[in-house]
């Protein structure tokens, strides 16, 4: 696989499994507002993956589905970060603060792409997650501080740079969810 | 014979499926057409990414074309060839009618969380600029939750992008 596939699987991996995972406070969010953001985030994070799975898939013969949910455990290339099973709310603010900064830097990075394709959609995507960067700058400045958050962020804060060839316990369910639709219609269209 | 002129008026007669008081024309998000003999070529852009409207979009333009006896090829872009500028003087017009603030116009830069906070987003329903931010986010990613001081009421912002 080449260079370019490679930084278009890793953005997409991370932005479905960060996606499938705030989509989880669908319904069951503290308040009515952060259903409402968690939900959106979701929902926009699943799309950035879709439109970069969709690229990587050109480049490797495939489709953006195949990529997306037929591959096996060991070939995504998602942060850890991203795969762990948060419960409780300082743990899931703590994770979407670090998550965003990380983001912003790989973002920006492929923002300065030769590869126009590569920039565009950088660029589009950069513009989307400025609101939810927004939304984590808020979280962080009214938890800042508080002794649940800043423990969360300081537990969550190794995985940010944790290694993507390998997966966390908390993968393997969250897989067989993901894959679930897939593997009982195979071949369905939607 | 198709035209191109046809193309544009016939998807201009094409609601968004989520805003249904702007046509797709309107709204900005058909980037270009290119009509060759009985093929027509449709650039589409979304507005945001996780748009949930797009399958939606993408095939009322092909129907639309369709009907005119055209052979529609529809193109998703996934650049940033859309912006909420992108969206007519009469879209924006309807947009407000309709009670949903037409975006204020972007920065060079990506939008940050202290513009969210001026007093630049206007109340569609009594122009007061006396409004503050009630959430980022909203019913569809593209839009945001104020609140009117002025006139008490709450209503929704098209965001910036």
């Amino acid at each position: 696989m080449n260079e370019r596939a490679r930084l278009l699987l890793e953005l997409a991996d991370d932005e479905l499994l960060v996606g499938w995972r705030d989509s989880e406070w669908t319904g069951i969010a503290p308040t009515l507002e952060e259903d409402v953001a968690f939900s959106s985030i979701a929902q926009n994070e699943i799309g950035h993956a879709r439109a970069a799975y969709e690229l990587a898939a050109r480049e490797l013969g495939t489709t953006a589905d195949e990529l997306a949910f037929d591959r096996a455990p060991g070939e995504y290339r998602s942060s850890p970060l991203v795969e762990l099973r948060l419960v409780d709310w300082a743990h899931t603010i703590a994770r979407r603060c670090l998550y965003e900064q990380a983001d912003r830097a790989r973002i920006e990075a492929l923002m300065q792409s030769g590869d126009e394709v590569v920039a565009g959609l950088a660029r589009k995507i950069d513009r989307e997650e400025a609101y939810h960067r927004m939304h984590a700058e808020l979280w962080a400045e009214r938890l800042r501080g508080d002794p649940r958050f800043e423990q969360a962020l300081a537990e969550l804060r190794p995985y940010v740079d944790g290694d993507r060839r390998t997966r966390t316990d908390d993968f393997a369910a969250l897989h067989d969810e993901m894959t679930s639709v897939r593997r009982t219609a195979p071949g369905a269209e939607w | 014979m198709v035209t191109e002129a046809a193309v544009w008026e016939a998807l201009d007669e094409v609601p968004d499926p989520e805003l249904p008081v702007v046509s797709l024309v309107e709204l900005g998000v058909v980037r270009r057409v290119e009509v060759d003999g009985d093929k027509v070529h449709v650039a589409l852009a979304p507005t945001f990414l996780g748009c949930p409207a797009l399958d939606a979009m993408r095939r009322a333009l092909e129907s639309a074309i369709e009907s005119l006896g055209g052979k529609a090829e529809v193109e998703v872009l996934t650049g940033d060839e859309w912006s909420s500028d992108c969206i007519s003087a009469v879209g924006r017009e309807k947009l407000r009618v309709a009670g949903l603030a037409p975006p204020v116009p972007r920065d060079a830069g990506a939008p940050r969380l202290v513009q969210l906070q001026s007093a630049v987003f206007r109340c569609p329903y009594c122009g007061s600029t006396e409004t503050r931010l009630e959430n980022i986010f909203g019913p569809t990613p593209c839009r945001s939750l104020r609140y009117c001081e002025s006139c008490r009421q709450p209503f929704e912002q098209f965001k910036t992008i």
